[in-house]
């Protein structure tokens, strides 16, 4: 195994510089939110992590339909990846999304659309995960796999619509022109050190989805001996 | 491709046919589940309001039961290989037991509905009409999902657990719409929300029909 350091180490660390960079001008630089104060602080995590996580199952959808197409393992591998990697963000937007509505609307969890659309997005994608775990056949698992996770993915624009579709509580979209300078770039700088941290994490966790698949690939055969 | 279909359909329904007791367990597992939710209710009188709701949770937990069923004789006898040898589109394999699928959960649909309106006083205050067409599109919209992921388990370790998890989260939509168009039908439509829920559970079939029945060959082919 090769003891070079992986370019996406080094993604990965510029990611976390960024994030501390971007925590700390997120907790004690930018200005507070006119409505919300400090509590709206929160806006420089969670709205990242939506965004991303979104973005993270829209890759799964697109790796699925690649795979589908062409047969290619890599792609499976990437849908392993982003699938794992998107639940993880999807958990943490649901709970970021409590410790946010619990000072603002009163209640750790309501159902409001916005909600439930994204638990709902995030358990089908738990499936997806568990799916991958209901056979050891490498093949039929990447088949299997890539179909779940497009049906999957019908949830993705559902849940993003969702809160222009059905209006309640979760407030819409807010355009970018809506939001003051000092506070547009903390959260600019959030969403790329984020970008740059999920690539990482991706990219490894595609490397070790590589690694299962070779280590569970079968001996090749020897060689007939010639008489 | 229709006339491939409707064979396939027939060879399931005649199966079931000739032995009921897939249809029978279905109607006695989701009276049950209605009987249940009923001793769980703090009060007699919301139990007509949550009539419609009930059907639904009853049919999709029995609709488990019954997708999970659909390919156990195939597997169990060897005949998925024999099933898929023959000279027919591997749609018109999906279609005939997507259509036997919903036809047994719409079977089981009608025979749950009187009940509700006996046991549990619910009105009907809409149209007839409209209450068969939620039933027909909210079983069919179960049928499709359910087979292919049906067809996917019954190739898989722990099938039993593993189509609810896949299937549960991916019919939320569906199940939402047919509880609530069920449930406007039965206490009236005052603010006309019937077709709105309607429209939601036809583009729900029409995008999984249809993408079920592209997939459900390759799923087949791998497995």
């Amino acid at each position: 195994m090769s003891r070079r350091i992986k370019w996406e180490h080094i993604v990965g660390l510029l990611g976390v510089l960024g994030m501390i960079g971007g925590h700390y001008a997120g907790l004690f630089v930018a200005p507070p939110e006119r409505m919300m104060g400090d509590v709206g602080r929160i806006f420089y995590v969670h709205v990242p992590v939506a965004i991303l996580s979104m973005l993270m199952f829209s890759v799964s959808g697109l790796a699925a339909l690649g795979y589908l197409m062409t047969s290619r393992m890599s792609l499976d591998w990437l849908v392993e990846s982003t699938v794992e990697v998107g639940v993880m963000l999807s958990t943490l937007l649901l709970i970021l999304g409590s410790v946010w509505a619990r000072p603002t609307w009163g209640v750790w969890w309501t159902w409001d659309p916005r909600l439930i659309t994204a638990t709902v997005l995030l358990l089908t994608f738990v499936g997806v995960m568990l799916l991958r775990s209901a056979t050891t056949n490498p093949e039929k698992r990447a088949t299997w796999s890539s179909v779940a996770t497009l049906f999957a993915w019908v949830n993705v624009p559902i849940t993003y619509k969702s809160v222009q579709w059905w209006r309640s509580l979760h407030q819409i979209q807010t355009p970018q022109d809506a939001i003051s300078d000092p506070m547009r770039i903390v959260y600019h700088e959030n969403m790329i050190a984020m970008i740059l941290v999920l690539v990482w994490f991706v990219a490894w966790r595609w490397r070790i989805a590589k690694s299962a698949a070779l280590a569970e690939a079968p001996e090749p055969l020897p060689e007939a001996v010639n008489p | 491709m229709i006339r491939q279909t409707l064979a396939v359909l027939r060879k399931e329904l005649l199966v079931e046919w000739r032995d009921r007791s897939r249809i029978s367990g279905l109607f006695f597992f989701a009276m049950a589940i209605v009987l249940l939710v009923a001793f769980a209710s703090p009060s007699e009188a919301i139990l007509a309001r949550q009539a419609g709701g009930i059907l639904w949770i009853g049919l999709l937990l029995a609709s488990t039961r019954s997708l999970d069923q659909s390919f156990a004789t195939e597997m169990e006898h060897g005949a998925l290989e024999g099933l898929l040898l023959w000279p027919v589109d591997s749609r018109s394999i999906f279609y005939g037991k997507a259509l036997a699928n919903t036809l047994i959960l719409l079977c089981v649909a009608l025979a749950i509905v009187p009940l509700l309106f006996g046991m549990y006083g619910a009105q009907m205050r809409g149209s007839p009409t409209l209450l068969l067409a939620f039933l027909v599109m909210g079983c069919a919209a179960l049928g499709a999902p359910g087979t292919l992921f049906g067809g996917i388990v019954a190739q898989a370790r722990g099938s039993s657990v593993l189509l609810p998890l896949l299937l549960f989260p991916l019919v939320v939509p569906a199940v939402l719409a047919a509880a609530k168009g069920t449930t406007v039908v039965m206490e009236g439509d005052p603010m006309g929300q019937g077709g709105s829920w309607l429209a939601l559970l036809v583009a729900f079939n029409a995008l999984h029909w249809s993408l079920s029945g592209l997939f459900f060959g390759r799923v087949l082919e791998d497995g």
